[in-house]
């Protein structure tokens, strides 16, 4: 899990870079870029199919990008082709949006609790830890003993992935406030709350966007993990990739992990605008006006 | 004052500041100015001696503007007023009035980084000028910008100092900006900071820009210079 939290913050920051990059240049420089790329990821995918593998693993192994349009993309049909794949997107991706609401509201509480003092950060961040270290797998029997088998456990995968960006972050950006915004509020003698309130937690806005982003990714990879392990219920797209490998029905698999992944792209770049929407008057991570 | 490191701040301060009165301290860096306000405010808590201050309308001006960068103009002027509870009705209408005082009209609705550091201080002090303050702190607020600008916002701060008449205590390192604004200067020397010298400022109110260039005024900044330079060893 580490590994893929690591590349979703590399990935925020070059998005990041990007942004900045962006403004002001030349259209083409924008779009150029990426359509030549994406030709040769197309191209050397070609290559790699036609070329290096024999008609037989060709099918199993990697078919070529127009036999994945006409068998899968373009197949509109109860059982066959996209469509089941988007209503298991959809199962998963709920599965992933509730599981990244709990993780903010019990993550955000989590840290704004750890915040009101030394010995209670002390006591609480080890547990934090654990969960983070844990791996999933050997969660898996306890979770599927006490949740069962269908959506519940998924969503609780979910949470226990995406709530460590979640409190790390909102404690970090607690603990950043400034010295003299504290004397400031103390000078007007405030209580705990209002200084929570109208100093700490505004001031920890940027922090916690950057947590969101992360967890946001973790939850989509949280949830996709969750449907190999909990089969019952309504069906998630990655126990979907799982049933079309094992039936070798190549095409459908591949389009599906395109499409997962195409959801986490989405997903990541929603919080990413979200945040600049948020933060752009005041923050120097987000594009001003100015 | 000393404090749990062992480290001896201030010593043997004594002076009291009536409204109408304005007191600059100058003295070398670390000497313990800070302190001083910082107890005078009741941010902290003198290890031994008295210190008696009015703080029911106390204004405070850090090195910093403290701007809270979240919010507008508007909104940080209206800060402290807000944290005690002052009624909407009233607190927009002194909001406007400080705003207008602090010559920051028709940028209430940008947010500070839109501001260059002169406009942030201003801000900061309107901020405080909401409240009325009858003692107003100053701990070197205008160190951080240049000359010109410096002199302007001094220009500004002391006719703001003859129209609400508060009682202030004002640290600087500029002497010129300690003579030019206040009623009385105390010199402090090195930590542990004690009182070396203690001036009556003579010049009548209203003070204009150009009595920075008369000669009594660099007489005086003069002699204040000598007794800081004497401070030091
Ligand atoms: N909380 C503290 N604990 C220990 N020592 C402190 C503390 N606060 C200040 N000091 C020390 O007390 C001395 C006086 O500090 P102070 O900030 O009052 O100096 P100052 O006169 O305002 O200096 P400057 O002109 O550089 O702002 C310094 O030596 C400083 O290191
Ligand atoms: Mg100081």
């Amino acid at each position: 899990m580490s590994e893929a939290t690591d590349g979703i913050t590399s990935a925020v920051a070059a998005v990041e870079a990007n942004q900045r990059r962006r403004s002001g240049e030349a259209w083409w420089k924008v779009f150029l870029p990426p359509v030549v790329m994406f030709g040769a990821v197309i191209g050397v995918w070609y290559f790699v199919s036609y070329v290096m593998m024999d008609e037989r693993r060709r099918g199993i192994a990697l078919p070529p990008p127009h036999e994945i349009v006409d068998k899968a993309l373009l197949v509109w049909h109860p059982k066959k082709g996209i469509r089941p794949i988007l209503e298991a997107m959809l199962t998963t991706g709920r599965v992933a949006l509730i599981g990244l609401l709990i993780a903010v509201v019990l993550g955000m509480t989590t840290a704004i609790v750890m915040n009101l003092s030394k010995s209670l950060e002390r006591a609480i961040f080890p547990y934090a830890v654990v969960i983070q270290t844990l791996p999933i797998l050997a969660l898996v029997p306890i979770i599927q003993l006490w949740f069962g088998f269908a959506l519940t456990s998924r969503v609780l995968v979910c949470v226990l992935i995406a709530i460590f960006p979640i409190i790390t972050n909102t404690l970090f950006g607690l603990q950043s406030a400034d010295r003299m915004h504290h004397d400031l509020f103390t000078l007007n003698r405030t209580s705990r709350f209002t200084r929570l309130w109208k100093m700490e937690l505004p001031g920890a806005m940027p922090a916690i966007f950057t947590g969101l982003r992360i967890a946001a990714g973790g939850s989509v990879i949280g949830a996709i993990v969750g449907d190999f392990f909990f089969r019952k219920g309504e069906i998630g797209i990655g126990r979907l990739i799982d049933n079309y490998s094992k039936d070798l029905r190549v095409e459908e698999a591949f389009l599906a992990a395109g499409v997962s992944s195409l959801f986490g792209i989405i997903i990541f770049v929603f919080f990413g605008w979200l945040s600049n929407r948020a933060l752009r008057n005041w923050h120097d991570s987000a594009r001003g006006r100015t | 004052m000393v404090f749990p490191d062992g480290t001896h701040a201030v010593d043997d301060v004594s002076f009291d500041v009536r409204p109408g009165e304005f007191v600059s301290v100058v003295g070398p860096s670390g000497c313990g100015k800070s302190t001083l306000l910082r107890i005078a405010s009741g941010l902290e808590r003198h290890t031994s001696g008295e210190c008696e201050v009015d703080r029911s309308s106390l204004g405070y001006i850090f090195q910093d503007a403290t701007l809270l960068p979240w919010r507008t103009v508007r909104r940080n002027v209206e800060l402290n007023a807000e944290l005690q509870g002052m009624p909407k009705e009233e607190r927009a209408a002194k909001v406007e009035q400080a705003i207008k005082l602090v010559s920051l009209t028709g940028h209430e609705n940008k947010y500070p980084k839109q501001l260059s550091g002169g406009m942030k201080m201003r801000c900061s002090v309107a901020r405080s000028l909401v409240l009325n303050p009858k003692v107003f702190l100053f701990d070197e607020p205008f160190g951080a910008l240049d000359e010109i600008t410096r002199e302007n916002l001094n220009d500004e701060l002391i006719r703001l100092f003859q129209s609400e008449r508060f009682a202030g205590v004002f640290i600087t390192h500029s002497i010129a900006e300690a003579v030019f604004l206040s009623t009385r200067v105390i010199v402090m020397s090195a930590r542990p900071g004690r009182i070396v010298a203690d001036y009556q400022v003579p010049f009548a109110f209203p003070r204009v820009h150009d009595l920075r260039y008369d000669a009594a005024f660099a007489e005086l900044s003069g002699k204040i210079s000598h007794d800081l330079k004497g401070s030091h060893s």
